[in-house]
């Protein structure tokens, strides 16, 4: 039965890239065009409150996650309900990365992470719906997340342990002669962490959209066979959608390394 | 002639990428040699394995931002 639909379901494929084989063959790709930002009502003008895709689909993700959040833990069973036991993985999976990662005393920064970490993976998987807009894919989206994790870490250190702080870049364990250079590569790598930080949230969820929309502008070349893109976008979707969730287990796994630096200055 | 020059170097630091590539193979490589050497500590180090993974992938990203950046921007 299954092998049949299955067949029957390709010979269907297979007619209609015959019949609706495009006439102007040929390769028109435009894998960025996907990015672009449009306001939600017309016009070009973009100021900082016009409401445009990107606001919307970012406002999609946080009613996905307060949907998912406030079902999930409204009436609670001992026998959990699909939302409820979803709602409770994902508490717990981050609950005991900050526990692990950062430490005990961190659990203060639980609601922040766990916040990051639900924004970044609704906001990943609700792009891989066709037709949607990916707001991670968007570097100004990104940087801000970034950003707002490395002024939390650098305020958290000095308040913590004041001047102390800054022996994170004093290498105590090298030759002194060593210490100034040192304290100098150690001062870079923490100004470009911000940096690498929302670039590989934003470049692997941009470079992921950027192939799907490749592989899709192969069929227009095709003529005929203009099905036979529609395997390599299925298997390129499906680690997408392994990339969405990796991505997003990286960026918060990231700050709590960052943070435990701020909490717990080794050097 | 500006134009074919940056396709150029889109394609060099594509290059980039695939460089990248081995280093995110040689991070899953060498924990896979340690994993099956000592299978009980593997559990507890998958958070390293990704860690290392997106750090050594972050430079093949930044490569392949500076291509897109040759394709499109410049």
């Amino acid at each position: 039965m299954g092998k049949l639909f299955f067949y029957v379901a390709l010979a269907l494929v297979l007619v209609s890239g015959l019949v609706f084989a495009p006439e102007h063959a040929g390769l028109a790709i435009h894998p960025m065009d996907q990015f672009t930002v449009k306001p939600l009502f017309g016009g070009d003008h973009i100021a900082w409150y016009t409401p445009t895709n990107v606001t919307l689909w970012m406002l999609f993700a946080v009613v996905a996650i307060i949907g998912l959040l406030v079902l999930g833990s409204s009436n609670r069973g001992i026998v959990p309900s699909r939302a409820q036991s979803v709602a409770e993985l994902a508490y717990g999976f981050i609950y005991k990365m900050v526990e692990d990662v950062t430490g005990k005393d961190a659990v203060k920064f639980f609601p922040y992470i766990m916040t990051l970490f639900m924004f970044i993976v609704t906001a990943n998987f609700l792009g891989l719906i066709p037709m949607s807009f990916t707001t991670t894919s968007h570097f100004a989206v990104t940087a801000i997340l970034a950003m707002l994790v490395f002024v939390t870490v650098t305020i958290t250190g000095f308040v913590l342990h004041g001047a102390k702080f800054l022996g994170l870049f004093w290498v105590s364990s090298a030759p002194l002669a060593l210490r100034p250079i040192l304290a100098i590569i150690e001062l870079i790598s923490y100004f470009v962490r911000p940096v690498s930080h929302c670039i590989r949230l934003a470049g692997n969820v941009m470079a992921g959209h950027a192939v799907l929309k490749v592989f899709a502008g192969f069929a227009g070349a095709l003529g005929a066979g203009a099905f036979l893109p529609i395997f390599a976008i299925t298997a390129v979707y499906a680690l997408e959608v392994l990339v969405a969730f990796i991505q997003a287990y990286v960026f918060t796994i990231l700050t709590c390394v960052y943070l435990k630096d701020a909490l717990h200055p080794s050097h | 002639m500006e134009g074919d020059l940056a396709y150029i170097g889109a394609g060099l630091a594509g290059m980039g990428t695939g460089i990248a590539a081995l280093g995110v193979g040689n991070v899953a490589a060498n924990f896979l040699a340690g994993a099956l050497r000592n299978p009980s500590a593997a559990a507890s180090q998958t958070a390293t394995l990704f860690i290392g993974i997106a750090f050594a992938e972050a430079l093949g990203i930044f490569s392949f931002l500076v291509a897109l950046l040759l394709m499109f921007a410049v």
